[in-house]
């Protein structure tokens, strides 16, 4: 029944990519507006890659990642593109077919994981229902299968919690009630979102701790949607920078965060609070995003850009390669080396 | 759109307001043994069966002109304590003199008062501000309930709305779902300024914003501090903000201050094993830096029933018997200025801890790691 992609012509190997997204694009329609949350977005992962998007809210990185589980309400999203995670084919799964790669293939954690358990069922049980949804097992080996799994993600005492409602769970042991849920399929790919930002820092560094050892162990591949630079600092191997529904900058952790070079993405690390000098204003990016009902043509951070000019606000700039994956989306890259643009942003 | 903070509004008025009455060295407010308990009721006479222990026997002050952080894991308290100052719910004991006069007492100040001189903003930009009501109105509400002129308090709000950084001609007929969240919460602080108060609390008031936004609201929170000759108390989770904003911080864990003192001592060379492993689990954006094993393990426990004893020791590598049998003491909070204190048996030499005396800091960092492994 899988559905083979068939987009380039090599063919599944180990070195192909577990998730290929080219071109998406993802228009919610309403009566009123259009808004245009993702505008052409191509990026691949790698087996057992983490991929960190990070972006602020209303970048569109949510929704990308939504898209590969097909979450949208149909009637009201136009998507448009290509993506395939593993062997199938998003776009042309079934619905029937969909549910049952969601949770075996691809699995998600969400920031709030209240809403996403459900109240009146145990934690075991939530467990264990995925388990024989996807496996056909038994419901007691379901049930020894859900209590290894709360031992995997390191929660306290298992057995007891393994019998708990959702609201007798602190946040941290909620969290990983959830990520017991979503792993316990062994997926290929993970998708959390936001999975540790409400979380209270000494907790949040339990959780990403546990994550990176499980996917480590697991080979996964991860997608991870933050606003926290300092969590892709702890998890990510690729780094993708989104703003008004495209990525604007992409490459490895260690370029993006020790040299960026995108105007964008500059502000945004000038702007996250980090040891700054007191009594010296924080170098913010002025302005705010701009509406996704209306986006303005060419590069959508021209209004905000201190570098930008008559030909940024003119056409979107084309991908630029600057060696070793690093890829940027702005004329200005171009033109300059990356310290150049560093000292005019600060 | 372009929200820049408008310089030339910003003039710097000079040290000392016109309701200054205890002079420069009193404190703008202090606080002395301040306790909330909530009731916890059950059973068929729905009798008091437990009580959550929220602020428990809290004393400190707060200078004048300074920024106070406050900090802790979410359901320390640190909330509860921002609404007790402001009387948003009664305390079960504990007194607040605000600028020499004791509050809510017959020689002292009224509440209406207090609350002129002092205001709060929330986390929630949105929820605080009335859907039905256009932002100006919203600015010009507290005045006009505090006997200013309608008109009066109009023009009062358009300058504030000026001064926050939103263009009044474009932002003063817009409701709140007009707004993004970083505007709201631009609205939310002009509005605590409306009554010309000398003292903000800001609970988490920047927690919300996107990273780029944040930057620009505490800019903005800069400015005005400076303009307005402010007093900020200022309550956060991120400690790298608290970091940034505060003259001197204050930690709490479970209902409790465990650590007071001046930032750069507190994050510098902290005393309590808890500030300790906060600072530890601040994230660093360098990839090449991992944490590899949590500095904390666990979640804070049940404030219904603390542990005896120091709070802390449930979680804390160095913890010893002696922690089980005595809290620890933090010293005269309520009057330090400078002081740097911490409720911990290591730092008082005669406590009985086989530790006592030495400083964190020379205790081996891996040291930390090892115990902490070995305890769990």
């Amino acid at each position: 029944m899988p559905n083979v992609y068939q987009l380039g012509k090599t063919p599944m190997t180990a070195q192909s990519p577990l998730v290929e997204v080219k071109d998406l694009t993802v228009n919610f329609v309403s009566r009123e507006a259009n808004v245009r949350a993702v505008n052409g977005v191509s990026f691949d992962v790698m087996p057992g890659e983490v991929l960190c998007i990070i972006g602020e809210s209303g970048s569109g990185k949510s929704v990308t990642m939504r898209s590969l589980m097909r979450l949208h309400p149909k009637a009201r999203t136009v998507i448009k593109g290509q993506m395939r995670v593993a062997d199938y084919d998003i776009m042309a799964l079934s619905d029937r077919e969909m549910n049952s790669v969601r949770g075996s293939t691809i699995s998600m954690v969400f920031q709030e994981p209240m809403t996403a358990l459900d109240p009146v069922y145990t934690i075991g049980e939530q467990i264990a229902e995925t388990v024989m949804r996807h496996e056909k097992c038994s419901e007691d080996v379901a049930m020894q299968r859900a209590l290894e799994l709360l031992q995997m993600v390191k929660v306290p005492s298992p057995e007891r919690r393994l019998k708990a409602y959702p609201h007798e769970l602190s946040g941290g042991l909620r969290q990983r009630a959830m990520m017991a849920v979503a792993l316990s399929c062994r997926p290929q790919l993970l998708l959390a979102d936001e999975p540790t930002t409400a979380l209270d820092a000494t907790v949040q560094i339990q959780v990403l701790i546990v994550l990176r050892k499980l996917q480590e162990e697991f080979g996964m591949g991860v997608i991870f949607v933050t606003h926290d630079l300092g969590v892709a600092a702890q998890i990510a191997d690729k780094v993708a920078v989104m703003y008004a529904g495209r990525i604007i900058e992409y490459g490895s952790v260690r370029d993006m965060l020790l040299s960026p070079r995108h105007p964008y993405t500059l502000g945004l690390m000038a702007s996250t609070v980090h040891g700054q000098t007191r009594d010296t204003d924080i170098d913010a990016i002025p302005g705010s995003p701009p509406d996704m009902r209306d986006l303005p043509p060419g590069c959508s951070f021209a209004p905000r850009c201190k570098l930008a000019d008559a030909a940024c606000s003119a056409a979107f700039p084309d991908p630029i390669d600057h060696g070793n994956g690093h890829m940027t989306r702005c004329f200005k890259t171009s033109e300059q080396t990356s310290a150049e643009v560093t000292t005019h942003i600060a | 759109m372009t929200i820049a903070v408008p310089e030339r509004h910003l003039l710097p008025v000079p040290p000392g307001h016109p309701h200054d009455r205890g002079g420069k060295a009193q404190p703008m407010l202090i606080v002395q043994n301040l306790r909330k308990f909530f009731p916890i009721h059950g059973g068929i006479l729905n009798r008091k069966v437990a009580e959550v222990k929220a602020v428990d026997n809290v004393s400190f002050s707060v200078q004048k002109g300074e920024t106070l952080g406050v900090v802790g894991e979410s359901g320390c308290g640190k909330s509860t304590l921002a609404r007790l100052l402001m009387h948003l719910m009664p305390s079960d004991q504990g007194t607040l003199v605000f600028d020499g006069d004791p509050v809510d007492e017959p020689r002292g100040i009224s509440l209406r008062d207090l609350r002129r001189n002092m205001q709060m903003v929330f986390q929630d930009s949105y929820s605080s501000l009335n859907p039905r009501l256009p932002i100006l109105e919203s600015i010009a509400y507290g005045p006009s309930v505090h006997g200013v002129k309608r008109a009066d308090a109009k023009a009062k709000a358009r300058d504030l709305l000026e001064k926050v950084g939103l263009k009044p001609d474009l932002f003063a007929g817009r409701y709140p779902h007009e707004l993004s969240g970083g505007q709201k919460q631009r609205v939310n602080i002009a509005r605590a300024l409306a009554l010309g108060p000398r003292m903000l609390i800001l609970d988490e008031a920047v927690s919300a914003l996107d990273k780029s936004v944040e930057a620009q609201v505490l800019n903005l929170l800069g400015y005005l501090k400076r303009h307005f000759n402010l007093t900020y108390m200022f309550i956060s989770h991120d400690l790298h903000v608290v970091q940034y904003v505060s003259d001197r911080v204050l930690v709490m864990y479970l209902g409790q201050v465990v650590e007071i003192g001046p930032v750069k001592q507190i994050y510098e060379a902290p005393k309590h094993p808890y500030t300790m492993a906060l600072l530890k689990s601040r994230l660093i954006i360098d990839p090449d830096t991992r944490i590899e094993i949590p500095p904390l393990v666990g979640d804070p426990p049940n404030p219904i029933n603390p542990p005896s004893g120091c709070r802390f020791r449930t979680r804390c590598p160095y913890a010893e018997a002696i922690c089980a049998e005595r809290a620890p003491s933090l010293g005269n909070a309520t009057y330090a200025r400078d002081e740097h204190l911490a409720a911990c048996h290591i730092t008082n030499p005669i406590a009985g801890h086989s530790m006592a005396g030495q400083t964190l800091q020379a205790l081996d960092g891996e040291d930390i790691v090892k115990r902490a492994t070995e305890a769990h």
